[in-house]
Formats: structure tokens, C-alpha cells, sequence
């Protein structure tokens, strides 16, 4: 019977798989651009999801009548509200772009420069030229010292001075390295000693008059350098005070208007936050710049001095997000900590959300037990890895995703691809489908394509639903917010739809832009009938209205009837209306144990109770007709015991 | 004493026709007696695997029965068993894979432990290893075919009731075949226990020669099939 039952489902959904390629040719697209898997794993065509609705590149947005310079290595998109941000990254600028009702993009402004105020930079143009000239004198009344040493014959020698100078300068956020710090005292502690014992033995050497002369200068330039130094320190205070906000000097210079501005350079990545002030990770000028919507600067964030930062690293900002509270989370080049956290006033408040080293006890048993001290020594310690990209959602979690792991730690959740950190860093993705969200689940390597998904970007929608990029193959990723996957497409090539260097990708509603560094443009996707559907069952669900999801799940299954997530939403329908039988076919369909486990355990309770006259009988009749049984033997045992005792007596 | 030689038996020209039913009906309550004597083996372990093989209570036939029994259970548990409990991928189960791939390691592992137990004074005989062997897997089948049954009438959250039976049906067998083997070859626990490890060693150096064997008649028959070839082109 179940049998016969099963087959006319096949039946049913071969004829309608037959409807849906018919119904979905005129899309333009071959039925295997989107795809899902099953309970298996194994692949399964589906309709398309998205269609390209528009491609915005050079030529569509006009950019060689505005000023003649097409995209160039765009590296990051940014989209809010109505205005999409994009960093061209090439051509050291963002572009604004403002979508109108039309759905066409046009150019709002180009940004290539901050401005600031002009009292910030005098101050700050006051201190750097009074720390320049406080080194020059350093360096003076190092020629000095040298000069007399030669000419005394001694060691060239460092004066005590020089050491709290030096210590003063690097206070000031210039690009002096602790390693040229470190030297200074070094050499101190080893010369002090000996300069004063071999000075007076070899002042013979050379005339008196020179040596005096000689003398004379440095004293001179000593005392210059003293004066230089107070003036640079009253410099310093005066700039703390006023609340200057340039902190990467070398980056600003006066424009022919007198205006002060800083070029951006190499901008990798923009973010705008709720009051309008946007955030750019200014990565060539080693800065995040915050600036109001009319570019005037607001801060800049330059290089923590904080311990914590290896300061041997260039501060390397790639990608940035802003959240409510106005904190700033950077994710740093070569920094493998976490992402660099700053508060709202500007200030360095640690690392957070660092890709914890799993280090598995076989490893460690042979690092530990049956390796030298040299091989430990040579060998990597366990790391950290960075990620790759950031995003953070409405509810101010951060998305992160990471492409440096295992193959074989995907499978197992190890791996964790992609991420959503709390405030304390911890990653707490809900992962509630049977495999956790990685992209593809298994793949052909060949020469164009290795590997598992290597998700370069991230962007997460309403109700909780991300969609990730993988820039291996070119796909797309939609998850739910219960990481079931929604549906996958995209490729490599050169058509509408495809990408060979997707980068970026962001979301206008349930439309998605996705940006090719390689192909420069963006594609603009706009879901299918399919697509929508699924969204709006989804919001419905989530909405608590159920009855009209089930109905919106119907029409998905009428185009896709292999769709898990249908079945699921389908079955929870059935089983709210106390159809718990059928509710356990569309749960079983869905591969759901616990949700069928419940349905079950609602239907079992039913049939006990409409069945529970039957149950009692055949418990009854089990029980009884045993004892009867054995009672009557026993009689009969009995009888014939008595009769032998009679013939006994 | 097993089916194949009474049928075989039964192929030849009847001398004495009451003679032969007498012998099948000798023969048949032999077997329902040494298939009803697996409940009394697993149940008194000591002395059931003793009477077992030197009393002559068991029989190759019922050994059998309950082989094919249990491959029958492990395949009806992979198609029967409540989806909330076992997921097996119907689509791609092939039924006489599945039970192959039980039978052979099991006689592998019969052979391996005979192999090497002959060497160190055990007192099995293949046979009896074998048989000792089929009687221990009788807890397995008494515990699944039920199971089966009862998983249908639970719920995934009353899992555990059904993954503890299942586990303890299997922890039964292993105990038999450890006590079985014990039994058999008149070993004590630890020297049983080392060979039960040996076994598995043996089972391995067993499929290794045959993988050897099976590669090297391969490539002689390559080598032979490529001669033929080579002769018949200069031929011509």
C-alpha cells in the first residue's frame, strides 16, 4: 500500500518538475543555474531563485563623460537605505550611487578627499613641525657629539638626553618602530661607562683650539635641542587640548584653495552609519577615517599604541563595520587577533571574536611528547587565522566569514566558515540543519576550481537570513536563519550572472548586488516568482501566520517539489490543524526527526485514546488466557495427583 | 548433517522409504532441539557452549539458520526501523551488498581465529568455531526483530530507551563470543581475550592475501591475455 502510495508521489512529482522547466524556460537562464541539496546531499536542480535585473559598470553609470575613469579594482560595496557605496578602490575613491524609482543607479558624488578643519591642522602642523625640528636638533647635537668624539678620539657617545627624547617622540603617533626605540638605551648602558674612562686619556690627540670649538658646539646645540623640546612638549599639550581630531599628519596637506584635505588612498572599505556619518577604512594611509555626510573629518582612527597591537604591523585596515553605539570593528592585514575594536571617542579597546586555535589532542601529544626542542622550535605554533570578511547585522551581531581551515574539519562544524560573533566574541550561528552551513557540500575540483566554498563575503537580510559568497566558484548561498540552505547559484564566466572575481556582496531589500573586482561591475539580482515566494512564506512563518505560510508553501512546491523547507513549513501548518498523520508525511518528507518525533507522539496519543477498548481486549485476552490455561493444566495436574494418592492409600 | 547433505541425500533412489522419513524426522527434531537449545546456550553461557560442542547439542543447521537470521535482521532494520531512529539511504542500498558485507568479515574472522588458535593448542575445530560463533549472535536477533517493531511505536525523544537495548543486545554477543571461544578452545579469559585480538590481526594479514592474490592473477592473466594478442597479431 505505501508502496503503491510512494510511487504515485514520484509520479506526481515528475509531472510537476516536467511543469516547472516549462513554466521557467522564458527566464533566460538553464534550469541548473540554481540549485539546492537534499537530505543526501546530493544535488538538486531547482528554478531560479534570482534573475540579473541590471549590470551597473562604467558605461551605465556614465563615469567617462563625469570624469573620464572607469572602475578599477572596486573592491567593496556598501548599501544604505537607498544609496549604494562603492569603493573603487583602484582609483582611490567611493563612489555614491543612488538607486531611483526606476531601479536605475545613478551617481550622487564621487569622494576622493576629506576635509578638515584648518585650526585642527595648524595646531597639528604647529606640534609635527616642532617634533620635525626637534629631531633636526637631535640630529645636530648628535653631529656635534660625533664631531668632538672624533676629534677626541673616543667612541662616538650619547648623552644622557637623549634617551628621554627620544622616549617623547615616539609618544606623538609618528611611524617611529619600537625597534629603533629599543636600541637606544642598549647602547647607552655599554658606552656610558666607558666614554667617561677613556675621555680624558686621548683629549691630547688633537689641538686644543678645535677641540674647544668643538666643544663649544655642542653645548650650543644642547641647549637648542633643550629649548626645541619644551617648545615641543607645550605643543603636544596644547593639541591634546583642543580636541584635534588629525592624527595621521603626513596624510593632509593644503589644497590651492587653503582648504585642508587628505586624498584617500587605496579605500578598501565604507560604512555609513544610523546619523549619516560615514566610515572609511582608508588602508594605504594605515587609517579609518570617520567623516560627516559633507566629508568634513570627524576622527581618525590611526594605529593603536596599545601593547596588544604588534607594533612591528602596519596598521592595515581591509574592512570595517560600525555598530549602533558607534564603535568601530576593524579587521586589520596580518593582524590575527580578532578584529580591532575602537570605542566611540576614538580610543583602542582591544581585539574581540579571535578564530580560536583548535589544537587536537594527537597534535598535541606529538608536539609535546615525541619532538625536540628543535622541531618545536621550527615548527608553526598554533595560530590563529584572520577573516576574511565582516558584516554587521540589525541586531548588531557581527557576520565573519574565514577561508583558512581543513577540508576535512567542514563536514564535522569544526571549520566554521561562517560566523556571528556576540559581544564577547563567541560564535553563535544557529546551526539546525543536519550540515552546517559551508556552501557546497560536495564538489568536483578541476583546473578552474578546487576545493570547498571560500566565502569572501557576507551580507544578512531580514528575519535573519544571510546570503554568503563564495569566490571559488561564483556563488551565492542563501541560508535561513536557521542555516538551512534556501537555495545556491551563480558561476564562473563572463555571461550576465556569472563572475570571475566576485568580491563583495550586498542586499537593497531581498535585491542583491554582488561586485567583480575582475569584471568591474555589479549585478544587480531581483528574485524570481520562486524566490519571492520563499521569502514571503518565511516572513509569514516567522509572523506567527502559519495557515497563510502553508499556502505560500504550496505555490514554492508547485515549482520546486523538492523543497525541504516547504514540507517542514507545510507539515507545521498540517499539525497546528491536529492533522498529526498527515503532518507526519510532510515531516518525514522534510527529513525532520523531531518535529516528526512530536507529531507522533500527538497522533499515538489520539489512536490510544479512540483505540484504547481494543487495547485493553488484546491486553486482557493476553493475559487471561495464559492464566486460564495454566490454571487448568494445574486442575488437571491436580485430578490426576489425587487419583494416584487414592490408589496410594 | 546439514541441509545440503540430507538433500543431497535425498536426491538418491529410495532404497527403504520408511527408513529415509525415519532418519527426517530424527534429523528435524534434532535441529528444533539444537534451535531451541540457543536459548539455553545464551542464557548459561558456561555451560551451554560446553554442551555445545562436547555434547553435541548444537548443529551446523541451526548455526546456519541463525546466520541467515541475522543478516535478514540487520537488513530489516535498515529498511524497517522508524526514520526517527535510522536513517538508511534507501535509494542506494543494495540488499546482498549489505548482508555480503556482514557474512564475509564474519567468516573471515571465523577463519582467522581458527587459523591461529590451531597453532596454540586450541581445541575448536572449525566447525565448532563456527557454530559457537552463530550461537552467539542469537541476542542480536532476539533483541533487533522486536526492536524494530518498537521503534515505530516511539518518538524521538524516547530514543534512549531504544539505543540502550540496542546497545545492550550487542554487548550480550560480544560477551558470547568471548565466553564461546573460552568454551571451545579451553583457554582462560586472558589468553582468550589476547586471541581475540590476534584474530583480528589475522583477519587483516587474510584480506591482505587475497587482495594480493586476486591483483597478482590479474596481471597474470594480463600477462597472458596480452601474449594471445601479441601471437595473433604477428599472425596475421
Amino acid at each position: 500500500m505505501r508502496t503503491i502510495k510512494r510511487m504515485i508521489a514520484v509520479m506526481c512529482c515528475l509531472i510537476l518538475t516536467a511543469g516547472t522547466v516549462t513554466a521557467f524556460a522564458d527566464d533566460g537562464f538553464s534550469t541548473s543555474y540554481t540549485y539546492g541539496y537534499d537530505y543526501w546531499e546530493d544535488y538538486q536542480e531547482s528554478p531560479d531563485a534570482y534573475r540579473v535585473r541590471t549590470i551597473v559598470d562604467t558605461s551605465s553609470l556614465g563615469l567617462a563623460n563625469l570624469d573620464n575613469q572607469s572602475f578599477r579594482k572596486p573592491q567593496s560595496l556598501f548599501v544604505d537605505g537607498k544609496d549604494l557605496y562603492v569603493c573603487d578602490t583602484g582609483n582611490n575613491r567611493i563612489i555614491q550611487l543612488r538607486v531611483n524609482n526606476k531601479n536605475q543607479f545613478k551617481v550622487t558624488r564621487i569622494i576622493t578627499t576629506v576635509t578638515a578643519d584648518a585650526t585642527n591642522y595648524e595646531l597639528a602642523e604647529t606640534y609635527y613641525s616642532k617634533a620635525e625640528e626637534y629631531e633636526a636638533a637631535i640630529n645636530a647635537r648628535v653631529a656635534a657629539e660625533e664631531k668632538l668624539a672624533e676629534l677626541t678620539g673616543t667612541e662616538s657617545e650619547n648623552s644622557e638626553k637623549e634617551t628621554p627624547a627620544e622616549t617623547e617622540q615616539t609618544e606623538t603617533p609618528a611611524e617611529e618602530t619600537p625597534a629603533e626605540e629599543a636600541e637606544q638605551p642598549r647602547e647607552e648602558v655599554g658606552e656610558g661607562a666607558t666614554a667617561e674612562n677613556s675621555q680624558p686619556q686621548e683629549e691630547k690627540t688633537a689641538s686644543n683650539e678645535e677641540i674647544d670649538a668643538a666643544t663649544l658646539a655642542l653645548e650650543e646645540a644642547k641647549e637648542k635641542e633643550e629649548q626645541i623640546h619644551q617648545e615641543a612638549i607645550e605643543a603636544e599639550e596644547r593639541l591634546k587640548a583642543s580636541g584635534c581630531n588629525i592624527w595621521q599628519y603626513e596624510a593632509w596637506h593644503r589644497d590651492e584653495n587653503g582648504n585642508v584635505v587628505s586624498q584617500l588612498d587605496a579605500p578598501y572599505d565604507v560604512a555609513v552609519d544610523s546619523l549619516g556619518n560615514i566610515f572609511i577604512a582608508d588602508t594605504n594611509n594605515c587609517r579609518i577615517v570617520k567623516m560627516d555626510k559633507d566629508c568634513n573629518l570627524i576622527w581618525e582612527y590611526t594605529k593603536p599604541l596599545d601593547a596588544t597591537f604588534d607594533q612591528s604591523q602596519n596598521f592595515l585596515p581591509k574592512k570595517i563595520v560600525v555598530d549602533v553605539a558607534e564603535r568601530v570593528y576593524g579587521l586589520c592585514q596580518n593582524i590575527n587577533k580578532g578584529l580591532v575594536k575602537f570605542e566611540e571617542d576614538g580610543t583602542f579597546s582591544g581585539f574581540i571574536g579571535a578564530n580560536e586555535v583548535s589544537v587536537s589532542m594527537t597534535d598535541y601529544i606529538w608536539k609535546r611528547y615525541f619532538q625536540t626542542k628543535e622541531q618545536r622550535a621550527q615548527t608553526a605554533n598554533f595560530v590563529p587565522t584572520e577573516y576574511e570578511n565582516i558584516y554587521i547585522d540589525e541586531d548588531g551581531f557581527i557576520y565573519a566569514t574565514t577561508t583558512v581551515f581543513s577540508e576535512g574539519d567542514l563536514k564535522w562544524d569544526k571549520a566554521k566558515p561562517i560566523r556571528r560573533l556576540n559581544s564577547l566574541g563567541k560564535d553563535i550561528l544557529i546551526k539546525n540543519d543536519h550540515y552546517p552551513p559551508i556552501g557546497d557540500l560536495n564538489w568536483v575540483s578541476g583546473s578552474e576550481a578546487t576545493g570547498p566554498s571560500k566565502f569572501v563575503d557576507i551580507t544578512v537580510l531580514n528575519d535573519g537570513m544571510y546570503v554568503a559568497l563564495d569566490r571559488i566558484r561564483g556563488r551565492l548561498f542563501g541560508y535561513d536563519s536557521q542555516g538551512v540552505m534556501l537555495w545556491a547559484f551563480g558561476t564562473k564566466g563572463n555571461v550576465d550572472g556569472a563572475f570571475n572575481g566576485a568580491i563583495s556582496i550586498e542586499h537593497m531589500g531581498h535585491d542583491l548586488l554582488v561586485l567583480d573586482q575582475l569584471k568591474n561591475n555589479i549585478t544587480v539580482f531581483e528574485p524570481t516568482e520562486y524566490g519571492s515566494t520563499i521569502y514571503s512564506a518565511i516572513e509569514t512563518y516567522q509572523k506567527g501566520e502559519y495557515d497563510e505560510s502553508a499556502v505560500l508553501w504550496q505555490d514554492v512546491l508547485k515549482l520546486n517539489t523538492n523543497y525541504t523547507l516547504a514540507f517542514r513549513g507545510i507539515g507545521q501548518a498540517v499539525m497546528r490543524q491536529n492533522k498529526f498523520s498527515e503532518a507526519m508525511e510532510w515531516f518525514k518528507m522534510a527529513h525532520d526527526r523531531e518535529s516528526y518525533g512530536r507529531a507522533f507522539k500527538l497522533y499515538r496519543k489520539e489512536w490510544v485514546e479512540k483505540n484504547i477498548w481494543w487495547i485493553i481486549l488484546v491486553v486482557a485476552a493476553l493475559l487471561i488466557i495464559p492464566l486460564v490455561i495454566g490454571r487448568s493444566k494445574k486442575m488437571k495436574w491436580e485430578v490426576i495427583m489425587h487419583e494416584h494418592s487414592k490408589v496410594r492409600k | 548433517m546439514s541441509i545440503a547433505k540430507s538433500a543431497s541425500k535425498s536426491m538418491k533412489p529410495a532404497r527403504n522409504l520408511s527408513a529415509r522419513a525415519e532418519k527426517r524426522k530424527a534429523w528435524r527434531s534434532r535441529y528444533f532441539a539444537s534451535l531451541k537449545y540457543s536459548l539455553y546456550v545464551i542464557t548459561h553461557p558456561f555451560d551451554g557452549f560446553w554442551d555445545l560442542i562436547h555434547e553435541k547439542r548444537g548443529t551446523i543447521a541451526a548455526a546456519n539458520t541463525f546466520l541467515i537470521l541475522f543478516l535478514i535482521t540487520r537488513v530489516l532494520k535498515l529498511l524497517l526501523t522508524s526514520f526517527q531512529f535510522i536513517m538508511a539511504p534507501v535509494q542506494y542500498i543494495n540488499i546482498f551488498e549489505e548482508m555480503g558485507s556482514l557474512a564475509l568479515p564474519f567468516i573471515i574472522l571465523c577463519l582467522a581465529n581458527w587459523a591461529m588458535t590451531t597453532l596454540f593448542d586450541g581445541k575448536g575445530r572449525f566447525k565448532d568455531i563456527y557454530m559457537a560463533m552463530c550461537y552467539a549472535l542469537v541476542p542480536y536477533i532476539l533483541i533487533q526483530i522486536p526492536m524494530i517493531l518498537v521503534s515505530n511505536m516511539l518518538t524521538y525523544e524516547e530514543g534512549s530507551f531504544y539505543s540502550v537495548l540496542l546497545s545492550f543486545s550487542v554487548i550480550w554477543c560480544v560477551f558470547l563470543v568471548f565466553v564461546g571461544l573460552m568454551q571451545i578452545h579451553d583457554y582462560g579469559p586472558g589468553k582468550t581475550f589476547i586471541f581475540l585480538i590476534v584474530t583480528v590481526f589475522g583477519a587483516a594479514v587474510i584480506i591482505f592475501l587475497l587482495l594480493v592474490f586476486f591483483s597478482l592473477l590479474q596481471d597474470a592473466l594480463s600477462y597472458f591475455l596480452s601474449l594471445y594478442r601479441e601471437i595473433v597479431f604477428r599472425l596475421n
